[in-house]
C-alpha cells in the first residue's frame, strides 16, 4: 500500500505507538552509561577480592561507592531487562508463553533490583554488625 | 512457530558457513544472557556485605570454592567480552566499520582483548594475594 506521507512525517512523533525507537535508544543509552559503571564494578571486585568483612563493609558503605553502586544496578538492570526482552521476542513465538516469559523477565529484574535496594539501604543506614 | 499454512521460511543459521563474526554475534547474546543471571550473584555479594559477617563469610566460602572460582572466572570473561562486543556494536551504530576487512579485524581483536583483559584482572587478584 502506498503512503502519501513523507519519510519525515512518518518518523516524526515516533509513529502511532509514540515509542518506536524508545527500546533501541534506551538499550544504547544504558550500554554507554554501563561502560564506566562496569569498569567501576571490576575495580571494586578486584579491590575487595579476599578482603575481610570489615574492609568490604567499610568500602561498600562509603557514600561514593554506595551511590555509584546504586547507579550501576539501575543502569545494568534496565539494560539486561531490555536485552532479555529482545531475546524472548526473537525465540518465543507462542503468544501465551511469550507473555508469561516476558513477565518473568520483569519479575526477575525487579526482584534482583529490590534485593540490591535493600542491601544498599542497609549498608547506608544499618549499624555495622 | 505455529503457522496456518507452511509458508517458505528465510534461511537460518544452519545454511551459512560458520565464521568468527557469526560466532561472536551469537556469543554476544549468550554472554548477555549469562550476565543477566550473574546480576543475582553481584547482588548476593553486596547483600551479604550488608547482612553481616556470617552472611559475608558464606558468600566468600562459596566464591573461593572451585566451582565458585570457575563461575567467577566465566563471569569476568563474559562481562569483559560483552563490554567489548557492546563497544563494537556502538561503533557499528555510527555506520562505521562495516567493510569485511575491518569487521574481521575487530572480531579477532575483541577476542584477544577480552581474553587478555580477563587474565590480567585475575592475575592482579591472585598476585595481590587477595584470593580468599
Amino acid at each position: 500500500m502506498s503512503s502519501f506521507r513523507t519519510p519525515l512525517g512518518r518518523v516524526r512523533g515516533l509513529g502511532s505507538a509514540k515509542s518506536g525507537t524508545a527500546h533501541f535508544w534506551q538499550q544504547r543509552a544504558t550500554a554507554i552509561a554501563g561502560v564506566p559503571l562496569v569498569l567501576f564494578l571490576i575495580w571494586l571486585a578486584v579491590n575487595l577480592a579476599g578482603a575481610d568483612y570489615a574492609t568490604a563493609r567499610s568500602l561498600l558503605s562509603h557514600p561514593a561507592v554506595t551511590i555509584v553502586l546504586a547507579l550501576s544496578f539501575f543502569v545494568i538492570l534496565k539494560h539486561m531487562r531490555l536485552g532479555m526482552q529482545v531475546i524472548i521476542e526473537d525465540y518465543v513465538h507462542v503468544e501465551s508463553w511469550k507473555m508469561i516469559v516476558l513477565l518473568a523477565n520483569s519479575v526477575f529484574t525487579y526482584v534482583v533490583g529490590a534485593g540490591a535496594l535493600y542491601a544498599l539501604a542497609r549498608l547506608t543506614f544499618g549499624a555495622m554488625q | 512457530m505455529r503457522q496456518s499454512d507452511p509458508r517458505p521460511l528465510s534461511p537460518h543459521l544452519q545454511v551459512y558457513r560458520p565464521m568468527l563474526t557469526m560466532a561472536l554475534s551469537i556469543i554476544h547474546r549468550i554472554t548477555g544472557s549469562a550476565l543477566y543471571f550473574g546480576s543475582a550473584l553481584l547482588v548476593w555479594w553486596v547483600f551479604a556485605a550488608a547482612m553481616g559477617p556470617e552472611a559475608y563469610a558464606t558468600f566468600q566460602s562459596v566464591a573461593a570454592s572451585l566451582p565458585g572460582q570457575v563461575i567467577l572466572f566465566g563471569f569476568t570473561w563474559a562481562l569483559v567480552h560483552h563490554l567489548i562486543g557492546g563497544l563494537k556494536h556502538l561503533v557499528w551504530d555510527t555506520g562505521r566499520g562495516f567493510d569485511l576487512v575491518t569487521v574481521e579485524r575487530m572480531a579477532r581483536l575483541s577476542v584477544a582483548a577480552s581474553v587478555t583483559i580477563t587474565l590480567v584482572i585475575w592475575a592482579v587478584v591472585l598476585f595481590s594475594g587477595g584470593n580468599p
